[in-house]
């Protein structure tokens, strides 16, 4: 068990009459290599709780065991937990700040202590994972369109070897293939490295298509656990918590309140069209 | 009549290394010739970098033409008299809820542009009143704007355009950084204006489902206007659509499957209801 969350509450400005209880006993158990997404509506305690997992933010009460350590012991260093740990926060491009893209990956891995010929290792393996072309190295960051800039934010996080990647709305103001890439890039990390994936999406198709399990947040709790069609199931409930299941879910219920036979759970494109041709007899 | 009207624009910018030298020049729009008709609901799409904004904002002089012509209502905007009609005939709401909104107080937000305009304060207060009734917002009117949710502020936003009385108003990604909720919001209080008020809306998204109600679509890559249909000509490409980087609807991705499998159900289709009437008369 790669991360334990236990009991965890937070509670900001907790002695002012405005108080806001951000997270209400958290319970929660992250298994090493998951992909795992995570929606809620603007203000439900997503962005909350995975500042928590690498140590942002404090809880007010209970505790996270990272590795079985609880990383709010005395002894525990926080700087340990943020290398294995990597938060990629919204809008990450607004983070460049170097001259060219390959000493911007740099940065991380130097911060980490490590010699200038490690750290450049580091970055070109980061960069060439996130798919970035060699050729534009030595550009600036400033230069690159939406999707490459948003490429280099990541592979910056990569470069420092973390264990869990966290993933803010990395697609937010892509293009339909740029959320594509990227989306199918941090895919293959998972699939390829054995990296645990949190990614936090406002988008019920991206996240019916990528993750193996999804929590759902709603005031601060996490309402709902379990795999995408599960979830996806509950669809009153979701709009009550201002989300949707993803449009095919949709189309499915109403095939099947039309007389059409089919497997209204399906959550992705792919999983509707196989059920509808079936419903048809068709292979 | 034509609120708006572009005949060969093109927009170049100069590019510039750290020491100011020019590096070369890029054309951002490339002879764009199009007719927007008052009241119309119009859509531009194109993947980052296509253009689409650049070209957004020569419509309320942000920018000029460095070739071509642009008019609104009927005057060049290029003229520096014209510059107030221009501006004020078309509004334009952006992609970041909490860059725009600069008011302590809802209603005092929303006054400000007629404030600004020299409107009689009497009717400053009637027509944030209508303003904010007609994007739904107007029991808000005494809240604090940072209290509110993405797609509360950006209805805000877009009421604080409606009250300087725009013909036509220039939404550039409204939705991108909200939740589901929040975007159908939004949609919601857009297609009421262009409905019910007849204000022209030209409106530029990544999300395709956010399309399906507009007259028009223009199509951008590389700052040249690629296509142009209503939403049915155009999503019936998708084949065309994905090298352009952009995507269909899910509603259409899926009747495009299965019709690629042999179900006879016609191309185009947009809407759930549509693909569920085609299916069923298959039965």
């Amino acid at each position: 068990m790669a991360i334990i969350v236990d009991h965890l509450n937070y509670i900001y400005g907790q002695d002012t009459e405005q108080a806001v209880h951000a997270l209400q006993d958290i319970n929660l158990q992250i298994p090493d290599g998951q992909f795992i997404g995570i929606i809620g509506h603007t203000g439900s305690g997503k962005s909350t709780l995975m500042q928590h997992l690498n140590g942002l933010l404090k809880a007010t009460s209970g505790t996270i065991y990272y590795n079985g350590q609880d990383i709010y012991d005395e002894d525990y260093k926080l700087k340990d937990l943020r290398s294995h740990v990597g938060l990629v926060f919204q809008y990450p491009e607004h983070q460049l700040f170097e001259a060219d893209v390959f000493s911007d990956v740099c940065f991380g891995p130097k911060n980490l202590g490590l010699s200038k010929k490690d750290a450049e290792l580091r970055a070109f393996e980061a960069l060439r994972k996130v798919g970035f072309p060699e050729e534009l190295f030595y550009t600036s960051p400033f230069d690159l369109s939406g999707g490459q800039k948003r490429r280099v934010a990541i592979a910056g996080v990569l470069a420092m070897k973390p264990d869990v990647l966290i993933l803010d709305e990395p697609t937010a103001g892509l293009d339909p293939k740029g959320r594509e890439d990227i989306l199918g890039m941090v895919k293959s990390l998972q699939r390829e490295s054995g990296m645990t994936i949190l990614l936090v999406s406002h988008s019920m198709d991206d996240v019916a298509e990528y993750v193996d399990r999804i929590l759902v947040m709603d005031h601060g709790r996490i309402a709902f656990d379990d795999i995408p069609r599960n979830v996806f199931s509950h669809v009153e409930e979701l709009e009550e918590m201002h989300l949707a299941a993803p449009q095919v879910t949709y189309i499915l219920r109403d095939l099947e309140k039309a007389g059409i036979d089919v497997d209204e759970n399906a959550t992705t494109v792919e999983e509707a069209a196989s059920t509808i041709l079936q419903a048809f007899g068709i292979k | 009549m034509d609120i708006v009207k572009a005949r060969n624009l093109v927009f170049e910018y100069i590019r510039r290394d750290e020491e100011g030298n020019v590096e070369g020049i890029s054309t951002a729009v490339d002879h764009v010739s199009l007719q927007i008709a008052q009241g119309d609901f119009v859509a531009i799409l194109g993947h980052n970098g296509s253009g689409k904004s650049t070209l957004a904002k020569h419509l309320n002089a942000i920018l000029y033409p460095t070739e071509g012509t642009v008019w609104v209502d009927g005057k060049d905007t290029s003229a520096e008299e014209n510059l107030w009609a221009v501006r004020q005939n078309v509004g334009m709401v952006f992609q970041n809820p909490d860059n725009q909104i600069i008011g302590q107080v809802v209603e005092e937000d929303v006054g400000f542009g007629p404030e600004n305009l020299g409107v009689p304060t009497k009717e400053i207060w009637e027509r944030v009143e209508e303003s904010l009734r007609a994007v739904g917002m107007y029991e808000y009117r005494k809240h604090s704007p940072n209290r509110l949710s993405g797609g509360q502020k950006q209805r805000v936003s877009i009421a604080g355009v409606l009250a300087m009385h725009p013909k036509c108003i220039v939404l550039d990604e409204p939705t991108a950084m909200l939740d589901p909720s929040g975007r159908k919001e939004v949609i919601r209080a857009v297609r009421g204006l262009n409905d019910v008020e007849g204000i022209t809306v030209i409106l530029i998204t990544h999300y395709m489902e956010e399309v399906i109600h507009a007259n028009k679509i223009f199509v951008m890559d590389g700052g040249k206007l690629v296509m142009e249909g209503t939403p049915r000509e155009i999503f019936s490409q998708v084949e065309r659509l994905k090298e352009l980087r952009l995507d269909v609807p899910q509603v259409t991705l899926l009747a495009h499957e299965l019709r690629k499998k042999g179900l006879p159900i016609p191309e185009g289709i947009l809407e759930r209801k549509e693909l569920v009437e085609a299916l069923r008369g298959l039965k």
